[in-house]
C-alpha cells in the first residue's frame, strides 16, 4: 500500500519528528518500498495463532512495593540540559 | 614485552595467573595499539587512564589473592551499554554528553570479576544498522581488506566496533548486542566468535533499549573458550530487568572441547536461498563434513516460515523502538534544541539529534502502530513471529542444534549497499529468525573466501543450551583450524 505524502506528515507529527518538506517526498518513496516488501506476510496463514508478544512465555514477576533508591536529585538531575535547583527546566506547557 | 597483544583471553588469564605478565604491561600494550588503530574508528571513546587505573588495581588483587574469573582482561565495551561516569552515547547525536550515573548489570558483572575497560566502541546508532554506516561518529572501517584491493570494507553491525576491535587485536573480548544479527554478522564479516544467548541469559538493564523483546547482550571474542569465559561472567539473574531469567548459570567454558559424536544437526532446507554465494554454500557443505566426522547425524530440517521472519521483524523492531525512543524528548537529558513552545521543542530536538535510518525506523513504527493498522501489521507481524517460533520447536522434536551460513555474503564495501534500506535488511536473513524465536546463536570463523575474507557458520540451540553450542563451535573451530588474523595496513 502506498504510503503518500500527507500519510508522512501525519506520522512524523505523531513521532514528534520535524521533518523538512524536502524529505518528505523521498519519505513516502522509502516508506513505501518498506512496507510493500512488508505486505508479503498477508500470505502467512494466522487463523487461530495467538500473537507471540515475548520470547519467553512467564508471567510479569512481582516484588514487594517499597522505595529501593531514591533521594538523590544531583544524580537524577546530573544531565539535565537546563535545570534550576532541584528541578528540571522545560518549556511552559500551560499558556 | 612483543607479542602480549597476539594471547588469546585465556591465555592472557593464564599468564596473569602465574605472574609472567601483568595486568598493568598487558593493559599499557593495548593502549597503545588503539591509539596506533585510529584510522578504524572503532572506539567512540578510549578511556587509557580508568584502564590503567583498573588494571593497576586488578594488579594489587592478584598480589593479594582476591582475583577474579576474568581479572586483568582488558576489554571494549559497545557504547550500548551504560557506564557510570563514562559518556554513552548509542552512536547517536541525541544523548549529547549524556553521562550515566550508573552502570549496566551486564558491565557491572565484568567489573566485579575483575576486567579492564579500555574504551567505548563505536556500533549504529541505537544498534539500527548491518554496516556501521547509521554511527553519527562514522563507519568503522573493518581491518579486513580484499586481496590487492584497498577499498574500505564494513565490518558488519551493528556491534561494529566490537568486531574491529577484537579482530584488529585492540581488546581480548568486547560486549555486543544482538536485536536481528547485530552481534553474529559481525563476527562471521571479521573472523571473529560471537554468541547472541537466549532471551533473558543476559540482564537488559543499563542497556540503551532498541526493541525490548528481540535486545541480548552478548560477548564477541577471538575463540571459542574465550567467548565462553565472557558469557559466564556476562549472564545470570537480575531483579532490574522483569525479562531475566532466573536459572542457573552453567559452566560455559567447561562444554568447549566435549565430544559432539551423536548430537543430531539440523540442515534447515529454506536457507539454501537463491541466489545465495557459492562460496557460502561451499562453506556449509564444508561445515556439515566437519560435524559428520567428529560423529554428528546430519538431518534435513524444514523451517517453513523462515522468508516472513524479515518482514515480520521489520514490524515488530520498529514498532518497539518507536515506542522505546519516545523518551529523548530533550527534558530531562541529552540534546535539546528549543522551539517555539513544548510540541517544537520536541519535534527539533528529535529531527537534530537521529539520524536517517533511526528516523525511517521511527516513522514506520508509528506508522504501523497507528489506528487501522495495528491489526493488519503488527498484530499480523506477532502472529508470524508466533509460527516462525513454532517452526523451531517442532525442528528441535528431531534435531538437537541447527547449523547454517551466519551471513549471506562476505563483508561488503562501505557504501555498497546504502541506497537501498531493504537490501542492507537482507544481510540479516539467517540471524534474525533466531532473534524472533528468542533463541541462542553463535558464529564461528570457518574459512576465507576466494579475495581473503572471513566467513562464519551459525549454530542454532534449543532455548539455553549455550552450553551445546559451545561444544560445537569448538568442533567447528578445531577442525576448521582457523587462524587468519587481518593484515595490518593501519
Amino acid at each position: 500500500m502506498a504510503i503518500d505524502a500527507a500519510t508522512v506528515r501525519k506520522v512524523a507529527k505523531l513521532a514528534r519528528i520535524a521533518e523538512p518538506e524536502a524529505r518528505i517526498d523521498p519519505l513516502a518513496q522509502e516508506l513505501t518500498g518498506i512496507m510493500a516488501w512488508i505486505e508479503q506476510l498477508a500470505e502467512v496463514d494466522v487463523e487461530g495463532v495467538e500473537p507471540m508478544t515475548s520470547a519467553v512465555s512467564m508471567s510479569a514477576p512481582l516484588r514487594d512495593d517499597v522505595v529501593t533508591e531514591g533521594g538523590d536529585p544531583e544524580r537524577v538531575l546530573s544531565n539535565a540540559p537546563r535545570r534550576a535547583g532541584d528541578f528540571f527546566v522545560v518549556p511552559k506547557v500551560v499558556e | 614485552m612483543s607479542g602480549l597483544t597476539d594471547l588469546t583471553l585465556r591465555q592472557a588469564l593464564d599468564a596473569l595467573g602465574t605472574r609472567k605478565i601483568s595486568s598493568e604491561e598487558l593493559t599499557g600494550g593495548y593502549i597503545a595499539a588503539i591509539e596506533a588503530a585510529r584510522p578504524l574508528n572503532a572506539f567512540v571513546l578510549e578511556t587509557p587512564e580508568k584502564a590503567l587505573e583498573m588494571a593497576r588495581a586488578s594488579d594489587h588483587r592478584r598480589a593479594s589473592a582476591e582475583a577474579g574469573p576474568l581479572d586483568g582482561v582488558p576489554l571494549g565495551i559497545k557504547d550500548l551499554f551504560c557506564t557510570e561516569g563514562v559518556q554513552t552515547t548509542a552512536g547517536s547525536r541525541i544523548l549529547g554528553t549524556f553521562t550515566p550515573t550508573y552502570e549496566s548489570t551486564v558491565t557491572s558483572q565484568l567489573w566485579r570479576d575483575g576486567a579492564v575497560m579500555v574504551g567505548k566502541l563505536n556500533l549504529d546508532e541505537f544498534a539500527m544498522g548491518s554496516s556501521n554506516e547509521t554511527s553519527a561518529f562514522g563507519p568503522v572501517v573493518s581491518p579486513w581488506r580484499r586481496q590487492g584491493d584497498d577499498a574500505p570494507l564494513t565490518p558488519g553491525g551493528s556491534s561494529g566496533g566490537s568486531a574491529a576491535a577484537v579482530a584488529a587485536g585492540l581488546c581480548l573480548g568486547a560486549t555486543a548486542t544482538d536485536t536481528g544479527g547485530s552481534i553474529r554478522q559481525p563476527a562471521a564479516f571479521t573472523g571473529t566468535v560471537g554468541i547472541k544467548p537466549t532471551y533473558g541469559r543476559c540482564s537488559r538493564w543499563g542497556v540503551v533499549a532498541f526493541a525490548s523483546s528481540l535486545d541480548q547482550a552478548g560477548p564477541i571474542a577471538r575463540t571459542v573458550e574465550d567467548a565462553a569465559i565472557l558469557l559466564k561472567s556476562m549472564s545470570g539473574h537480575d531483579p532490574k530487568d522483569s525479562t531475566s531469567l532466573n536459572t542457573e548459570v552453567p559452566d560455559f567454558p567447561a562444554f568447549v572441547g566435549k565430544s559432539v559424536k551423536g548430537l543430531r544437526i539440523g540442515i534447515p532446507k529454506e536457507y539454501r536461498i537463491e541466489g545465495m554465494s557459492p562460496e557460502i554454500d561451499a562453506l556449509w557443505e564444508q561445515g556439515i563434513a566437519w560435524l559428520r566426522d567428529a560423529g554428528c547425524e546430519i538431518v534435513e530440517v524444514s523451517l517453513p516460515h523462515t522468508r516472513y521472519a524479515l518482514p515480520a521483524y521489520y514490524i515488530v523492531a520498529p514498532a518497539e523502538a518507536s515506542s522505546n525512543l519516545a523518551r529523548y524528548d530533550g527534558m530531562r537529558y541529552g540534546l535539546r534544541v528549543e522551539g517555539g513552545n513544548l510540541t517544537e521543542t520536541y519535534e527539533k530536538s528529535r529531527a537534530a539529534g537521529f539520524g536517517e535510518e533511526v528516523k525511517r525506523r521511527i516513522l514506520i513504527g508509528t506508522y504501523v502502530l497507528s489506528a487501522g493498522y495495528y491489526d493488519a501489521y503488527y498484530l499480523r507481524a506477532l502472529k508470524v513471529r508466533r509460527r516462525i517460533a513454532d517452526d523451531f520447536t517442532a525442528a528441535f522434536g528431531k534435531v538437537d542444534a541447527l547449523l547454517t551460513p551466519t551471513a549471506p555474503s562476505a563483508a561488503f564495501a562501505l557504501g555498497e549497499n546504502a541506497e537501498d534500506p531493504v537490501a542492507m535488511y537482507l544481510n540479516d536473513i539467517f540471524t534474525v529468525t533466531v532473534n524472533l524465536a528468542g533463541l541462542p546463536g553463535m558464529s564461528v570463523p570457518a574459512g576465507l573466501d576466494a579475495q581473503g575474507l572471513p566467513l562464519g557458520l551459525q549454530l542454532i540451540g534449543r532455548p539455553l543450551d549455550e552450553g551445546l553450542l559451545f561444544s560445537l563451535g569448538g568442533a567447528i573451530e578445531k577442525a576448521a583450524g582457523f587462524s587468519s588474523k587481518p593484515a595490518r595496513w593501519w
